[in-house]
């Protein structure tokens, strides 16, 4: 590679598609095309419906190695990613880099180089930064896929993939839906994934609901309505997503505090009676209980939050083995 | 006896003077002698050069730049900058204090200014900080500073530690007449931002920085300046807002001028949507009606100068994810060239677009230069208009290959440049 090649530019949008089509990493929803957005649920579904024992492994991935790269704390998404290779028979390693802000882009490209020479063949990256995921598919070896477990406040491409199947499993069809989105959409990189796999299936109506400070300028842009309300924006919907608050929130002027936060945007039985009788409960989790979502809603009949969960095993298997499929002109 | 020189047939543009017209240049030792179509009385060149097809203007005058050395020479020197700007066309430069290589001492700014001597290429000169180290507390000693030859002083995009601060260093500075330039940001408002706050910081998850971060600290300076009665100049414009104030201001017939780099008038912040770090600038690329405005701006006298905003980088500075990477464009090779494509866009007129980076730029910082002048040291560039070229990183004379400008085509260059009646560059490459 001469100096120049190293040389940053525009990336292009197809990045993580080959040129056939075929998913070769999965940074973002944008850009997928709805036929592999479908492909890719079909796909979780089949995984879905595979009894979920040790030794009833798929042997898709037996002898590639998977990489957790985490930079920022995870328990559930790591596990699953985790869980996921291993039901695929791939080799896995877990790195967890506890970094500060202090770390360096070279030090960054220098560990992606490093695990390169150990013949590798997936990265799976979580980063307080959006765009991680981007610029180590840019500049990775060409056999290694790069699968997004979350960018800053970017995309969390397999989050949104989960939760699409949840919904698909409870309403079928995704045009006549009305999708509502509750709280922080501002730092929410798994608000702006569900927003782009939403419309790209068609979604009938999505809608973010959240006070004005943490709503970020031009969402609607997205191709969202914007309601401050929460009552009014949960009326007549079919699917409810509520978002985590973090605390530290409550330190930047964002909101005066947790309390009032929880009577004003917290889903509570009573908020939750505007939205139509069947409309099922959504949380990528971890709830905090009390402060965005009560207790009873969240284990109550319409909650589906633990069926995201295994939904998550499934949507990650999928993933792997269609992005090992694009690289070895491997199709099932 | 001194050398003479004769630049004959050329397209003579000095906004200074509003001459735009076929004639000839004559240069006796480092002076301009006569400007016409017949030689003074007993002028016998030494050498002709035939300029046929060429625009002769002033030589540009760059209001920022980042030379790094120094303490940076691992991003560029003084030497490789002072060279890549006389290769486009540039015959000054205004070095930029920055923390690594701050400016607030006098033994600095004269290494500093005696370095750019002993390269004989573009004149150096250093703009002081205004406060220690540039971090906004403690004045730096700005008499010394001036005595030492800085020609205007500035904390550049570093904040001052309260409104007072900036108030008494506007005030102080004044008492010297020394130019104040002042980079209008609101440190709280830009918070961790990197790009314009609007749809795509939304949609890419950047933190973004709000117009306002810029326009209430364009406010509150203008503001403090007429209190004060101190002229200031507001650097590196990016929010059509910042523009509207400014000339509110001059229409008061406030003491108020601006700049704006170049880059600001191209790009903006869709250029950086698929995280490309080399679009990575402070203040950021905001929408493109913030470029119009700029754009206007620039056409209708209110914003005086365009600069380049030179910030050379080694190339891992822009290896990392998009937050992490250091701000900035290598941007003194593209700053005659962008400036030329304004008047081609239907921008403004060419005396306007060549007064932006010339007589404009110099009575900002009260530069003598920046026209053809009998009397005045000579220094001014041959551009070619019918050079057709595109810009690569590999044939950049600059250090820093840091630019998002990298295969785009220009339709014209400088092709030779002079520094108080020396010839410094020639063009022969391609």
């Amino acid at each position: 590679m001469t100096k120049s090649d190293l040389l940053p530019g525009p990336l292009p949008n197809s990045l993580q598609l080959t040129k056939d089509g075929k998913l070769k990493h999965l940074l973002s929803i944008e850009g997928i095309p709805p036929l592999l957005l479908e492909e890719i649920l079909d796909r979780a579904e089949q995984f879905v419906s595979l009894p979920d024992k040790a030794q009833n492994k798929a042997p898709l991935l037996r002898g590639k190695t998977v990489v957790n790269l985490f930079f920022e704390n995870s328990t559930r998404t790591r596990t699953t990613f985790e869980l996921a290779a291993k039901r695929l028979s791939a080799d896995l390693i877990n790195l967890d880099i506890r970094t500060s802000a202090t770390t360096k882009g070279e030090s960054l490209l220098d560990t992606i180089r490093n695990l390169e020479a150990m013949n590798v063949n997936m990265f799976v990256v979580r980063h307080q930064h959006s765009g991680t995921a981007h610029f180590i598919a840019r500049y990775c070896a060409p056999h290694i896929s790069v699968l997004n477990a979350g960018d800053g406040h970017h995309a969390h491409p397999t989050q949104a993939l989960l939760d699409m199947l949840t919904i698909r499993q409870h309403k079928h069809a995704f045009p006549p839906l009305k999708v509502a989105i509750v709280g922080d959409i501002l730092h929410s990189r798994v608000a702006r994934s569900q927003i782009h796999a939403l419309t790209t299936l068609c979604t009938g109506e999505v809608r973010v609901i959240a006070p004005r400070t943490l709503m970020p300028v031009g969402i609607e842009k997205m191709g969202v309505n914007v309601f401050h309300d929460l009552n009014e924006g949960l009326d007549d919907v079919d699917v409810v997503i509520m978002l985590r608050l973090q605390h530290e929130r409550m330190q930047n002027a964002l909101l005066p505090s947790a309390h009032e936060f929880y009577k004003r945007y917290g889903l509570t039985e009573e908020s939750l009676r505007s939205a139509k009788p069947d409309a099922i409960v959504m949380h990528p989790g971890p709830a905090n209980r009390g402060v965005e979502i009560d207790t009873k809603v969240a284990d109550g009949p319409q909650s589906v939050i633990l069926q995201q969960v295994t939904n998550g095993i499934a949507v990650r298997m999928a993933v792997m083995s269609m992005v090992m499929g694009a690289q070895s002109g491997y199709s099932q | 006896m001194s050398k003479k020189t004769a630049i004959i047939n050329a397209q003579i543009v000095d906004p200074d003077s509003g001459r735009n017209e076929l004639g000839n240049l004559y240069i006796n030792g480092k002076i301009i002698a006569h400007i016409g179509t017949t030689p003074p009385d007993g002028f016998t060149a030494d050498q002709t050069i035939d300029a046929t097809d060429q625009i002769l203007l002033p030589g540009v005058i760059d209001l920022s730049t980042y030379l790094r050395e120094p303490g940076q020479e691992f991003k560029a020197t003084i030497e490789s900058e002072s060279y890549a700007a006389v290769s486009a066309g540039i015959t000054q430069l205004y070095y930029m204090p920055e923390p690594e290589t701050c400016i607030d001492n006098m033994p600095l700014a004269n290494l500093v200014l005696k370095r750019g001597k002993a390269e004989k290429k573009a004149r150096i000169n250093a703009i002081g900080a205004i406060t220690q180290g540039l971090k906004g507390e403690q004045l730096t000693n700005m008499g010394g500073l001036k005595y030492a030859g800085c020609a205007a002083v500035t904390n550049q995009r570093q904040a001052f530690a309260n409104t007072n601060t900036l108030r008494m260093a506007m005030d102080y500075s004044a008492t010297f007449d020394l130019p104040l330039f002042l980079h209008p940001i609101d440190h709280a408002l830009m918070g961790k931002g990197c790009v314009h706050q609007g749809a795509i910081s939304t949609r890419v998850g950047l933190p973004g920085i709000p117009s306002t971060a810029e326009t209430t600290a364009v406010a509150q300076i203008i503001t403090l300046a007429e209190e004060l009665n101190v002229s200031v100049h507001l650097c590196r414009l990016s929010a059509s807002g910042s523009v509207e104030l400014v000339r509110t201001a001059k229409q008061k017939g406030l003491p108020v001028t601006a700049d704006v780099a170049a880059h600001q008038l191209f790009l903006t912040d869709f250029d950086i949507s698929c995280f490309d770090p080399l679009c990575h600038v402070q203040p950021p690329f905001r929408s493109q009606r913030d470029l119009d405005a700029l754009r206007n701006g620039v056409a209708d006298g209110t914003i005086d100068a365009i600069c380049s905003d030179h910030q050379p980088h080694e190339i891992d500075a822009k290896l990392a994810p998009f937050q992490q990477t250091e701000p900035g464009i290598s941007a003194l090779e593209t700053l005659l060239p962008l400036t030329m494509r304004l008047v081609e866009e239907g921008a403004m007129p060419l005396e306007t677009a060549i007064a932006s980076i010339t007589s404009r730029a110099a009575k900002t910082i009260r530069d003598r230069q920046g026209k053809l002048q009998v009397g005045l040291q000579a220094d001014f560039t041959l551009y070619d208009p019918n050079d057709l070229w595109r810009l690569s990183t590999e044939k950049m004379l600059s250090q820093g290959k840091n630019t998002p400008f990298a295969g785009w085509s220009f339709s014209g260059r400088s092709s030779r440049t002079f520094v108080k009646g020396e010839c410094v560059f020639i063009r022969n490459d391609d």
